[in-house]
């Protein structure tokens, strides 16, 4: 796909501004209809995306509602000052890492272990019957999730705890407790996309070549060294570009999940980025204080993917764009 | 080959399948463990909690009834049936407005609109600012702000341009040459061959609103107005939920009410199941393949 784009990029021919705009204004008076279907959108994302972020420099001044975005007055770096000399910041900040690469280490193998067993299956109904189940998580709200992590693991009368209590052991408080809080959400994001994680790579497998395997069972090659030798080698470019977008996101950790799971119990090991950002500038009116939080973590998010997309074209050879 | 080697072909296919099946009953569980707990009776649940099998004749469908028969379950739902049909609906029109001219080759506008679509998913504002957007234009406690700000999803848009693009460009040169306007031709021509992916994206869309939660935290403070998501949250946190049900009907394990509440919210996605395996598929792939 990569290499594609940027054959694209090199015919394109050099602008000339002013012929441009020539032929913009002949256009429009021919196609004013197509120019007017496109209104509502361009509006909206003037309106709704880069408003906000013209809005993101209140990072950079005390932000008063009567005043607005733009007569708010300046005052530099003082907040990026306040943000990087408090202790607060660095444990939101070290705990969406520690919960971001935990997910990533953990949902990525699980993932394409999970699609490559599936690819294995020649069975066409059972294959059927196990994406149809294991993708249906994916459909439920978080909010829905929590209630299935609550009756599944509340102390009391949950059907985990109760195996635990039923196996001589003691009950674990999981949502409430912080040697545990992680593991809950690495593991119910695992559950929750363990077969909707599969779509991506079951889709490059489809693109096998029959007659590579046919070849390696001529050879003698067992099934398990087919997979090591021709099926894994085939996604190394769709891992490439999974993991290229989860770095990207790096620093986002599953806002939604966390906000929901969580309680001020958990508060030290699962407060990330962005709920801190809810509770310190919605909550508590610290507008500008927050934005430069959002801001820092807008910045790193784009300076991570462009370095890491730049790193896998350079020695994969694959990269987003 | 070798008979040594069919058995391992055998025990490997063996593996594979247990495997298989013991992910499956994984994600199958706890659903059905939920499900079963939303149907437990007050007196089985103070015998053994609740039970991976409730027998059919203990079933009970109480709690789903005191919760329908109460009014902030039924009036949430129907909050989030208004935001997911109006709102799919606004972002199907306004993403297939924008998506079509954008799909011509031609379209003077085409390389810089789409960059500046792109630089959207690669940056953004912020929670904050777009909060503060939000609220300048008067959109807190009212059902625009659900709607709105996520009007034109990027990813949608392109998946829907890429698909304008694959369709044959000869049909729309001919109805252009007999004398249609770009309207026409969207309206006759493109949207009728257009179905299956407005399904796709509108399916997209509408789970997006039945699920979304924050951005009813984030904009509506009125209970009244609190969409089906926000409602299941305070249930499932509340310390009694009975406040959220009639006082004087039988009492029922708190449990109970809970978890009928999470069925009833997914109830609507499950109908839609089907629909939504088949064209979310195909939609993600579509997706990928993007120009």
């Amino acid at each position: 796909m990569g290499t594609q784009v940027q054959t694209q990029r090199q015919i394109r021919p050099r602008l000339n501004i002013g012929s441009w705009f020539q032929r913009l204004a002949r256009d429009m008076r021919k196609h004013y209809i197509l120019y007017l279907m496109l209104l509502p959108g361009v509006v909206y994302f003037l309106l709704f995306r880069y408003f906000p972020m013209y809005g993101a420099i209140i990072a950079f001044k005390d932000y008063r509602v009567l005043e607005g975005f733009w007569g708010s007055p300046w005052v530099g770096l003082k907040h990026f000052n306040t943000i990087f000399s408090s202790p607060f910041f660095y444990n939101v900040l070290g705990n969406t890492l520690i919960i971001s690469i935990a997910k990533l280490l953990a949902g990525l193998p699980v993932a394409i272990c999970f699609a490559l067993l599936l690819n294995e299956v020649r069975l066409h109904w059972f294959k059927r019957s196990v994406q149809t189940i294991t993708y249906l998580p994916h459909f439920l709200s978080w909010v829905v999730v929590f209630g299935v992590l609550l009756t599944t693991l509340s102390p009391s009368s949950g059907l985990l705890n109760k195996t635990i209590v039923a196996a001589g052991g003691q009950p674990i408080n999981f949502l409430a407790d912080p040697a545990w809080f992680r593991v809950v959400l690495v593991i119910s994001d695992i559950w929750k996309d363990i077969g909707w994680g599969t779509i991506i790579y079951l889709a490059a497998l489809a693109g096998i070549s029959p007659s590579l395997y046919e070849a390696a069972a001529v050879d003698g090659a067992t099934r398990l060294q087919r997979i090591i030798y021709i099926t894994l080698p085939s996604i190394v470019p769709v891992i490439v570009l999974v993991t290229l977008l989860r770095i990207g996101n790096l620093l986002s950790a599953g806002f939604e999940q966390v906000f929901v799971l969580y309680n001020p119990s958990v508060y030290g090991v699962g407060d990330i980025i962005d709920t801190w950002v809810y509770r310190q500038g919605i909550q508590g009116f610290q507008f500008s204080v927050s934005a430069a939080v959002g801001l820092f973590k807008g910045a790193v998010g784009c300076i991570l993917l462009v370095t890491a997309n730049w790193l896998a074209k350079r020695f994969a050879g694959t990269g987003i764009w | 080959m070798t008979r040594s080697m069919g058995f391992g072909e055998k025990m490997f296919d063996v593996v594979v399948w247990i495997i298989l099946i013991l992910v499956t009953l994984a994600v199958i569980i706890p659903l059905w463990y939920l499900l079963m707990v939303s149907v437990t009776p007050f007196d089985l649940w103070t015998r053994t909690g609740g039970t991976l099998f409730v027998a059919p004749w203990q079933m009970t469908f109480e709690g789903y009834r005191q919760l329908l028969t109460s009014p902030r379950l039924p009036r949430a739902f129907g909050v989030s049936v208004f935001i997911t049909t109006v709102g799919t609906l606004l972002n199907l029109i306004v993403t297939t407005l924008m998506a079509y001219p954008l799909s011509k080759s031609n379209f003077p506008l085409r390389k810089p609109i789409l960059l500046a679509v792109l630089f959207t998913t690669l940056f953004s504002g912020g929670m904050v600012p777009t909060y503060l957007v939000v609220r300048q234009l008067g959109l807190l406690n009212n059902y625009g702000s659900l709607m709105l700000p996520g009007l034109v999803s990027a990813f949608n848009l392109l998946v829907m341009i890429a698909f304008f693009r694959n369709l044959p460009a000869e049909i729309e040169e001919a109805a252009t040459i007999d004398g249609a306007s770009d309207w026409q031709v969207l309206w006759h021509i493109v949207l009728p061959l257009s179905k299956p992916i407005l399904a796709t994206i509108g399916l997209f869309y509408a789970v997006a609103h039945w699920n979304s939660f924050f951005d009813a935290v984030l904009y509506i403070s009125n209970a009244e107005m609190q969409p089906l998501q926000v409602v299941l949250r305070s249930i499932l946190s509340a310390g009694n939920v009975n406040e959220y049900v009639d006082p004087d009907a039988a009492l029922m394990p708190q449990e109970t009410l809970r978890m009928a509440a999470v069925v009833l919210t997914t109830l609507p996605l499950l109908f839609v199941y089907p629909l939504l395996q088949k064209h979310f598929t195909a939609g993600t792939l579509l997706g990928s393949v993007k120009e």
